[in-house]
């Protein structure tokens, strides 16, 4: 059986590991390298690096920190932001990423997800979709990386997802907005309506607070994996422990 | 001792080549076959789709070097998948030094597919079991040459072995400790 995967989400800006409030207020929390290596041999399943700033520059992620990590991990690590094109993609994986992570680009040009999935597998292709609720209509959002930037697209969220798995994406995140940061918990609600309409692997991620939290995603939800940011790298759990909790609570989980 | 790498176009290459740094073997990464002649073993790297990695290795003659070479010789998901007869992905023929038949994975609701994460590998040599990372779509259900399976609707092959020829569906260079250790399980026992 496979196990569910517990993947610790790093925003990247010049070169470092950063934690901000709704967007602002962006604080260091750590060097890439130092916490890729810390994370993995805790017991990571993958790591996911976010450019919270190249997107929004409409500039592709720097690839030397990419091959650095490749050098210094031995777990999967997708790398998203910026990435809006075959040859960005091919950046991206020649530098040693195993998957690429693209939001708006695809949604700006939906035949990009196609186009990566024909020319690296569908292995590499995750689409990271935005979804926020209102008055329980689930809508894509575009562009969040920044507080100018992000707008609602006039996209219902199951409409995108036939349409992203209809391309040929490997793998959706699906970030419930209205739960980020909050750490109360993921949006159980909006991911078991969605779910029943996805047939590749998908991670959930908004929400996270507690090791409870997760042992909620994987028992009610389909979910391969749950992603969380805040809650590692400000210790308040750490892997090991909640690894442990989840395995007590009989979730399949990967021994480290 | 020194690992050639089999340069099919892949983007795993840096990565398999990274875990062999990081269990200090020397490695080369070519593709061209006389290079390769000069190595005392080789793995063939495997991502993307089966019929463009054949088409790579026959463009380079690596499919010949492949088939006449006595080396150990470890083949890494697709670069396993192409040791067979023959695969419904792209529907390719490939080099038929294992029988049998790539297929597309049944998936149902809990397992979807591609068949994505880490599963547990089961064998009866106890230093291969364990979990390690997979990312495939296609592979090959009980073959004969198995040597460890894993569980996913059917049961896989994880690893197969026949003469000097090794398989490994899932991605030892991105399965952690396990992973390391099975690269020298291949080291020692090839």
């Amino acid at each position: 059986m496979l196990t569910k995967r517990i993947i610790p989400c790093l925003d990247v800006a010049n070169g470092n590991v950063v934690k901000g409030v709704e967007f602002k207020n962006h604080t260091i929390v750590g060097s890439i390298i130092e916490l890729s290596e810390k994370y993995d041999s805790e017991g990571a399943d993958e790591l996911v690096f976010y450019d919270i700033k190249a997107s929004t520059k409409n500039a592709l992620v720097s690839k030397s920190w990419v091959t650095e990590v490749a050098k210094n991990i031995s777990i999967p690590f997708c790398v998203a932001g910026g990435i809006s094109s075959v040859s960005s993609a091919r950046e991206i994986l020649n530098s040693g990423a195993d998957k690429v992570s693209i939001n708006s680009p695809a949604i700006e040009d939906p035949l990009l997800i196609k186009k990566l999935a024909k020319e690296f597998g569908s292995q590499c292709v995750v689409v990271g979709i935005d979804s926020f609720a209102n008055n329980n209509r689930y809508s894509v959002h575009a562009k969040t990386g920044c507080e100018k930037t992000t707008h609602e697209t006039n996209i219902q969220t199951i409409d995108w997802i036939n349409v992203v798995q209809e391309m040929g994406a490997g793998e959706i995140v699906l970030n419930c907005m209205n739960q980020d940061g909050k750490r109360s918990g993921f949006d159980l609600n909006q991911i078991k309506l969605l779910q029943n309409n996805i047939s590749i692997p998908f991670i959930a991620s908004g929400g996270a607070g507690s090791p409870e939290d997760f042992v909620d995603l994987f028992t009610n939800t389909n979910a391969s994996g749950g992603l969380a940011a805040s809650i590692f790298h400000k210790n308040i759990i750490s892997l090991p422990v909640l690894k442990k909790y989840l395995k007590l609570k009989k979730i399949n989980i990967r021994n480290v | 001792m020194k690992i050639g790498i089999l340069d099919c176009g892949g983007s795993n290459l840096n990565s398999i080549k990274f875990s062999l740094d990081r269990l200090g073997i020397d490695s080369i990464t070519s593709n061209d076959a006389c290079q390769l002649e000069r190595t005392d073993k080789l793995i063939i790297p495997g991502v993307g789709a089966s019929d463009v990695v054949m088409k790579k290795l026959s463009e380079n003659s690596l499919d010949d070097l492949i088939k006449s070479s006595k080396k150990p010789i470890l083949g890494i998901c697709v670069g396993m998948q192409i040791l067979f007869e023959y695969s419904q992905e792209g529907d390719t023929s490939c080099l038929g030094l294992l029988k049998g038949k790539v297929e597309k994975l049944k998936g149902a609701y809990e397992y979807p597919i591609p068949h994505m994460g880490w599963n547990y590998v089961n064998s009866k040599h106890k230093d291969i079991c364990g979990y390690y990372y997979y990312a495939n779509s296609y592979g090959v259900i009980s073959s004969e040459n198995e040597i460890a399976s894993t569980e996913y609707v059917n049961t896989i092959s994880a690893v197969v072995k026949k003469n000097n020829l090794y398989g490994c569906q899932f991605h030892p260079e991105k399965s952690s400790l396990a992973g390391l250790d099975f690269i020298n399980f291949f080291i020692n026992n090839s």
